[in-house]
């Protein structure tokens, strides 16, 4: 497993083929990436900046992964967060996951990053033409938790 | 008792801090959560009822009792992914 919390952009690609590159027994990775969008709300965003609480952040996400490794048979789990100042169209998340069978590497993904939404300690902050505005927590995303 | 409170996010600016020591004769969390209440302004964000808390960086409930020299967070609803 291998967390990592960092304001340097990332590569996605690299990252998804490094899911399996050691281990051949990977039949299957499957990878969510989520991207700074330029439009929320009704307001187009300039820019964002990612607030985190340094120490529980890994803590939340180590718990989080390892409730992911228990409920299904998985072979490498990689999390991977951006902090700090980020532009539109810039990476912000990355959750890998590399197990046998592409089932259990499609659950535990969207689990990950259900939990990740509602557990992990961190906020953003949207700078827009009317002035900087808090992303505010969706009951969505609450609900999507929920149903795990 | 003596605690560490930290404030994040919206909270942190509508307190202008990022924590500050506490002393005080508390149980659990909610009674934390209650005096700072009463020193009214900018603590008002303590109301809110989508709240988030955590004790030494562990998300909990706000009945979680609390000990001597514990970390306690106060945040909103989190906005990561």
């Amino acid at each position: 497993m291998a967390i990592r919390v960092q304001a340097q952009p990332f590569d996605a690609g690299q990252e998804v083929n490094a899911m399996h590159a050691a281990n051949v027994g990977v039949g299957a990775v499957v990878a969510f990436v989520g991207y700074v969008r330029d439009f929320n709300d009704g307001r187009e965003v300039a820019g964002m900046f990612l607030e985190h609480y340094p120490g529980m952040t890994e803590k939340a996400l180590d718990k989080i992964v390892v409730q992911a490794q228990q409920r299904w048979p998985l072979l490498k789990v990689e999390v991977l967060h951006r902090i700090g100042a980020l532009q539109p169209g810039e990476p912000i998340v990355f959750v890998g996951i590399a197990s046998a069978h592409r089932q259990a590497a499609f659950d535990a993904c969207n689990f990950v990053m259900d939990y990740l939404k509602t557990q992990a300690p961190f906020w953003k902050k949207e700078s827009t033409a009317l002035g900087p505005r808090w992303v505010e927590g969706r009951q969505s995303d609450q609900d999507a938790a929920e149903r795990w | 008792m003596k605690l560490q409170v930290v404030y994040f996010a919206r909270y942190r600016e509508a307190l202008g801090l990022d924590g500050e020591a506490l002393e005080g004769d508390f149980q659990v969390l909610d009674d934390v959560r209650k005096a700072l209440l009463e020193r009214g302004q900018g603590y008002a964000v303590l109301a809110e009822q989508n709240l988030m808390c955590a004790r030494n960086q562990e998300l909990c409930r706000l009945a979680e009792p609390v000990a001597e020299g514990d970390e306690v967070a106060f945040f909103p609803p989190v906005t990561g992914g």
